[in-house]
């Protein structure tokens, strides 16, 4: 099981991605945005960090780097992808996840520690989260204020679509509507929250929920596995996988 | 081939909330102004296309507005131009489109 994590330039938490992901027993590898591969990955993490700069507006121009095809290939296969603060914003510009991210109504840069809760449906990223449990991590961003239309917000309410909201007592952060801190797409397999899990990967770090994420993935991808081994033809020894 | 300037105007679109001018907005008692009201903030971003003509030009400023320099779901957008293109950054503060306005 491999977990790609997308290095853009100006990306800073691909490393601590990369860590985390190890640490939950995957196979970690670091994908650099101007090769259009993903090594195999079986699930892809674009990180948090300023890619480019974060000119023009956060994460726009990122969406247009090489490796954004194989992203855009993997997800339409039904292939897992992350989106972590800056990678919420990547891929929230390039439309896998609807909605915006604005500046935070506070206008600063909000570095401090949140509290989610987790709901919606049953999800690929979240599998591992005991039923319940609000999820402790750090955000760190100038840009988080989820944004979507009144009748939108409706319809993404109804399908399950907030995956992550801001819960008491530290509450919503940003301004975002909803008190949305994290959405997936409609199929179920393309997830971002400006939060980072990764940061929270560790207690010495102060909170270890965010493995519960990464372990979410693992499973999800291990069980996949297991269903379509389940379900394929027999192959003959030898013959060609 | 010639080359043809233009501007877009990117604004954040009515109802969306927009912080930079709610702060420019409240700083204005600071310097004795009581009169000011709906400050929005947006962004304009000037460029030189070349192409065989206006139009072919034009197009290209258009898909740039929508998919590169504005969110539609977010941003609203209008372009300025073509007028004749001027050496890029020759221009101190001056837009060669307003300039011809």
């Amino acid at each position: 099981m491999r977990i790609g994590v997308v290095v853009f330039p100006g990306s800073n938490c691909d490393r601590d991605a990369l860590h985390a992901s190890a640490l939950a027993g995957a196979a970690a590898t670091a994908l650099w945005h101007e090769t259009p591969d993903l090594s195999g990955s079986d699930v892809v993490i674009l990180p948090g960090g300023f890619a480019y700069g974060d000119y023009l507006r956060a994460g726009v121009l990122a969406r247009f780097s090489p490796i954004m095809g194989a992203i855009r290939d993997h997800a339409a296969g039904g292939g897992l992808v992350l989106g972590i603060c800056n990678g919420f914003q990547v891929l929230a510009e390039a439309g896998l996840v609807p909605g915006a991210l604005l500046r935070n109504t506070s206008l600063r840069f909000e570095h401090r520690w949140v509290r989610m809760t987790v709901e919606g449906r049953d999800t690929p990223f979240t599998s591992a989260v005991p039923e319940g449990r609000t999820l402790r991590m750090p955000v760190a961003h100038g840009e988080g204020c989820y944004f979507l239309p009144e009748p939108e917000l409706d319809a993404l309410e109804a399908r399950g679509g907030v995956v992550f909201r801001y819960a008491a007592p530290e509450g919503n952060p940003n301004g975002s509507v909803r008190d949305i801190a994290g959405v997936i797409n409609e199929r179920g397999n393309v997830c971002g929250l400006m939060p980072h899990p990764e940061r929270a990967s560790e207690p010495l770090l102060g909170s270890d929920d965010g493995m519960l994420l990464f372990r979410s993935l693992i499973e999800s991808v291990a069980l996949a596995a297991a269903a379509n081994a389940a379900t394929s033809q027999p192959r003959l020894v030898g013959a060609p996988a | 081939m010639a080359s043809f300037r233009f501007a877009v105007s990117v604004m954040p679109k009515e109802g969306i909330l927009d912080p930079q001018g709610r702060a420019v907005e409240t700083s204005l008692p600071h310097l004795g102004v009581d009169s000011v009201h709906g400050v929005r903030v947006g962004r304009r971003v000037e460029l030189s296309v070349d192409a065989a003509d206006a139009s072919e030009a034009r197009a290209v400023v258009e898909r740039l507005a929508g998919e590169l320099f504005a969110n539609p779901l977010i941003e609203a957008w209008s372009i300025e131009g073509p007028v004749p293109a001027r050496a890029e950054g020759a221009a101190t503060g001056a837009v060669p489109v307003e300039a011809a306005r």
